[in-house]
């Protein structure tokens, strides 16, 4: 397998890049959707991503990697007492291509032909099980694919009944998908049901421009040297995150903080619940990240943007992108 | 990414083919457009020669299915061997080496963005068939476009990952052989590809200045051009890359895609040839300073500019007003099978009958569990498959429909109608997502009648067309009625069901051959109308004139369609009309 170009070493693209650790620190935040434009790296960060991620430690051999403490899988009923090893958090990309029987799992066809017995295979949803589903350009993914994706990432749990196979397992994954608006539109359902949604662009100032055609030409040359060139930087982001995990539980929230991000919430009009709790969830892990012990007004104003542009009503007819929008309310709230 | 208005032809033409086969992964691929035959043969057998006999050449035909794509289950060898055997696809097989895309104006939008994640990862992630594999597959794409019109082109996921865009249109075979680089020389260059340092800080640099100067946006295009001076230095012999590769690659990557000329001292592009003679002696490059004015940009922003023919700019204006390329997501041919497309959902049991697609492997599959009871019977087949076991693939359609808005923008249409015809579209647009339909936007004045927006989904795109709709003119209604029949019917051939909505206030004077005159516009307008309601496509004529005169709705009858006089439309209400249109509540 070819080398990661490294996570440290893309130019700019902040707020992807921290939209990615902080669905890192928090998989409860609910998955990341990346907008933009061909060529920006959208696809390098997520999986430059995989390498900077803390282990996990999972039942050993486990087809699931489930969790020793955690709920079971179909082969580990109960986990607890198991034998556990460790392994890489799981950063699986979905791609084009791929067909319903390898996402959700299906007949052990190899099993069934030399030994004549049913056996469930799992799929790509088991394998993404405690980590990261990537799907690279979602809206040209089958509509039935994507429906069943969201249901899982939301049900945290795999059903599949086919071939007179009755299954169900495990499948809490953080889902990643990135898209060019230009191909087409998201539907506005689906779109809800991503925590966080990031718009990318090609940078425009010639600096950065120069220095992302260097690294890649670097990368390019020698994968591994320039790998091995900007490991010290990875390694510390990934201290980041682990250190930020760690100073979740104990993180507060004043009643002040929550009032400030429903009070941006209704004035921007952004529909339901789901746009609260995740501008919640979203500005603990942004304070986490950031070391701070307490989330404050300002990272919520920090986060705003991310968790609730996507969950504007849309007004075809209102040239103001949904960023400048909640820019604007949020200084309207803010600053006053 | 619209079409490149300056391609590559004649000797650059063979220079491109000879980097290309020196780093086919690097620079990612050539798009070729031409017609069979001729000089587009030439140029491919000269890149098979600089290729070499040993490397792999495939060709992903038109219409490929995922399985011969990407890989899957091979049948026969599974069978043989009692476990799940991998059948490589064609891009798998090819790794390492090149394949051809012909006719790659029809390539459909999904297969293109298979390939091009393939580019981009250099390898075939297989997950299909209840396998999973890792293929290595770093290869190069050869785009055969034979598009005509300018719409007509491959797909921008594909082209924005191609080094070079060559057009052998105008170019006759012989002329291509004149001072083209051996094989020989290409496959030296080969050899030192792998010996050649990293391309100096300064081209580096004066490289992504000179895309930005031209407006290049994309960031592909600047790594690209680093690429192609390394394959030039290669090329030449050179163990280190110099200032004559940066300018062959600016000349070869970045001019195709120069979208504007640099702002400062813009000189005319009127004598292209005196300028491209010599370029001027290169300066010392200054490597400290991290600005580059001197030296290397300057260079390299004339040797740009001197690719480009005189016309540009006016050349760009019409080819961003044609930008929008409709997303195709099948060709026509495909109407015949329409019965086994669309979506997949699943298989079901039964007989295959004709027209069917047997599943085989989810029919293996369901076959194998007993496979060991029915071996204890008779018989010594290796499998046993019963009628029982067979599995159909099932496909479900929804009928798409494409609403064509015909927009008066002619000088009688005031230009508040205009700006209510782009809201209807949009908030048509916004609506979309759930009904699955599709815009399109014709707007006719003067003499002409364009297709601004080609059918799409995007609202993004349709955005942008619509922003710099210009109006004034006089009203060639019976074009528009023309190019409206000629969309609809085109959609209907694409399995989608048409639906043409004019906006006008039905006051024609331009006739068809385009002479001024109200009474021979009026006739061809209503000859027109008739054509329309002949074709049996449902529509509607809005009538936006401020005081609807009695006769308005002679249009309408004509087309057989809905007549609304909507003096006072908003885009609300226009709409509103087309989604009661829709739903079949006033036709």
């Amino acid at each position: 397998m070819r080398a990661a170009y490294p996570f440290s070493a893309i130019v700019g693209q902040n707020e992807m890049k921290l939209s990615l650790l902080m669905a890192a620190v928090d998989p409860g935040i609910g998955g990341v959707m990346v907008f933009g434009d061909r060529g920006t790296g959208k696809s390098t960060a997520v999986r430059a991503l995989a390498a900077l991620l803390p282990p996990l430690i999972a039942v050993e051999h486990c087809r699931y990697h489930c969790d020793p403490h955690g709920e079971g899988c179909p082969d580990h009923p109960e986990p607890a007492g198991l034998p556990t090893e460790t392994v890489a958090t799981p950063v699986v990309d979905l791609p084009l291509g791929a067909t319903e029987d390898r996402v959700v799992g299906a007949l052990d066809l190899e099993h069934a032909l030399t030994r004549g017995e049913k056996r469930f295979e799992p799929g790509l949803l088991a394998r993404a099980h405690r980590g990261f589903l990537y799907i690279d350009e979602v809206n040209l993914l089958e509509d039935h694919l994507v429906d069943l994706l969201l249901d899982v990432a939301a049900s945290g749990e795999n059903v599949v009944e086919r071939e007179g196979l009755s299954v169900r397992h495990p499948a809490r994954f953080v889902l990643i998908g990135s898209g060019n608006p230009e191909e087409g539109e998201l539907r506005p359902q689906l779109l809800d049901r991503f925590g966080l949604s990031v718009e990318v662009r090609t940078p425009t100032v010639l600096a950065d421009r120069i220095e992302v055609v260097k690294r890649r030409d670097a990368f390019d040359r020698d994968p591994q040297g320039f790998v091995a060139k900007w490991a010290q930087a990875d390694a510390e982001v990934g201290q980041r995150i682990t250190t930020a995990r760690a100073r979740l539980g104990a993180m507060t929230t004043p009643d002040a903080v929550l009032e400030a991000g429903s009070l941006l919430c209704m004035s921007i009009g952004a529909d339901g619940l789901r746009g609260e709790l995740t501008i919640m969830r979203a500005a603990r892990a942004y304070a986490a990240l950031n070391g701070a012990e307490t989330v404050s007004r300002e990272d919520v104003r920090a986060v705003a943007p991310m968790a609730l542009r996507h969950r504007l009503r849309r007004n075809p007819l209102d040239e103001a992108g949904s960023t400048v929008r909640i820019e604007r309310a949020a200084s309207e709230l803010f600053d006053a | 990414m619209s079409e490149a208005p300056t391609p590559l032809t004649g000797s650059d033409a063979m220079l491109g083919a000879a980097l290309f086969a020196i780093d086919p992964v690097g620079l990612g691929g050539v798009v070729v457009r031409a017609g069979p035959g001729g000089a587009r043969d030439a140029w491919t057998a000269a890149l098979k020669r600089y290729l070499g006999p040993a490397a792999k050449l495939g060709r992903v035909p038109l219409g490929i299915g995922d399985d011969r794509l990407l890989g899957g289950l091979d049948l026969s060898a599974s069978l043989a061997a009692g476990r799940a055997v991998i059948e490589r696809g064609v891009l798998a097989i090819n790794d390492g080496g090149v394949v051809i895309l012909p006719m790659a104006e029809r390539l459909e939008d999904s297969t293109a963005a298979r390939i091009a994640a393939v580019l981009d990862a250099g390898e075939v992630l297989v997950e299909r068939d209840g396998l999973t594999a890792r293929l290595p597959a770093r290869l190069g794409v050869v785009l055969l476009d034979e598009g005509i019109e300018p719409e007509e082109r491959p797909p921008t996921s594909l082209l924005a990952r191609c080094a070079f865009r060559i057009d052998l249109g105008a170019t006759r075979a012989v002329e291509l052989e004149a001072d083209a680089p051996s094989a020989e020389q290409v496959a030296a260059g080969l050899a030192g590809l792998s010996g050649l340092g990293p391309a100096p800080d300064e081209i580096v640099e004066a490289l992504c200045a000179a895309a930005a100067a031209f407006g290049i946006a994309s960031i592909r295009a600047p790594l690209m051009a680093v690429r192609a001076a390394r394959a030039h230095a290669a090329l030449h012999g050179r163990t280190t890359v110099t200032q004559e590769d940066a300018v062959a690659a600016g000349r070869l990557v970045l001019a195709p895609l120069a979208r504007t000329l640099p702002a400062e001292d813009n000189p005319p592009p009127d004598s292209p040839d005196s300028v491209s003679e010599e370029p001027p002696p290169p300066d010392s490059p200054d490597s400290e300073s991290p600005e580059f004015e001197p030296g290397d940009a300057e260079l390299l922003l004339a040797a740009v500019q001197a690719a480009l023919p005189p016309g540009l700019l006016e050349g760009i204006v019409r080819d961003n007003a044609r930008s929008a390329r409709a997303p195709r997501r099948s060709g026509s041919g495909e109407a015949a099978k329409a019965s086994q497309r669309g979506r997949p959902v699943g298989s079901r049991i039964g007989a295959v009958r004709s027209g069917d697609r047997l599943n085989l492997p989810e029919t293996l599959r369901a076959a194998a569990p007993w496979q060991a009871l029915r071996r204890a019977g008779a018989g010594s087949a290796l499998i046993r498959v019963r009628p029982e076991d067979f599995r159909v693939r099932r496909f479900v359609q929804k009928r798409e429909s494409t609403t064509i808005f015909v927009v008066d923008a002619s000088g009688s249409a005031a230009f508040q109608r205009l700006a209510e015809a782009k809201g209807a579209v949009e908030l048509l647009l916004a609506k979309a997502y759930v009904s699955r339909a599709r815009v399109a936007l014709i707007a006719f004045r003067g003499s002409t009648a364009e297709t601004l927006l080609a059918p799409t989904r995007s609202l993004t795109r349709a955005r942008r067309s619509l922003a710099d709709l210009p109006g004034g003119g006089g009203t060639p209604l019976a074009l528009a009625f023309d190019a409206a029949v000629d969309l609809a019917l085109a959609e209907k051939a694409k399995d989608r069901t048409p639906l043409v909505v004019m906006l006008t206030d039905g006051r024609a004077n331009i006739a068809r051959d385009g002479s001024p005159g109200r009474a021979a516009a009026e006739a061809d307008a209503l000859a027109a109308a008739t054509r329309l309601g002949a074709s049996g496509v449902g529509s509607a004529f809005l009538d936006t004139s401020p005081r609807p005169a009695p006769g308005g709705d002679r249009f309408a009858r004509a087309m057989g369609g809905v007549y609304a006089p909507l003096p006072y439309a908003d885009a609300a209400r226009v709409s509103g009309v087309v989604d009661d249109l829709r739903a079949g509540r006033r036709s």
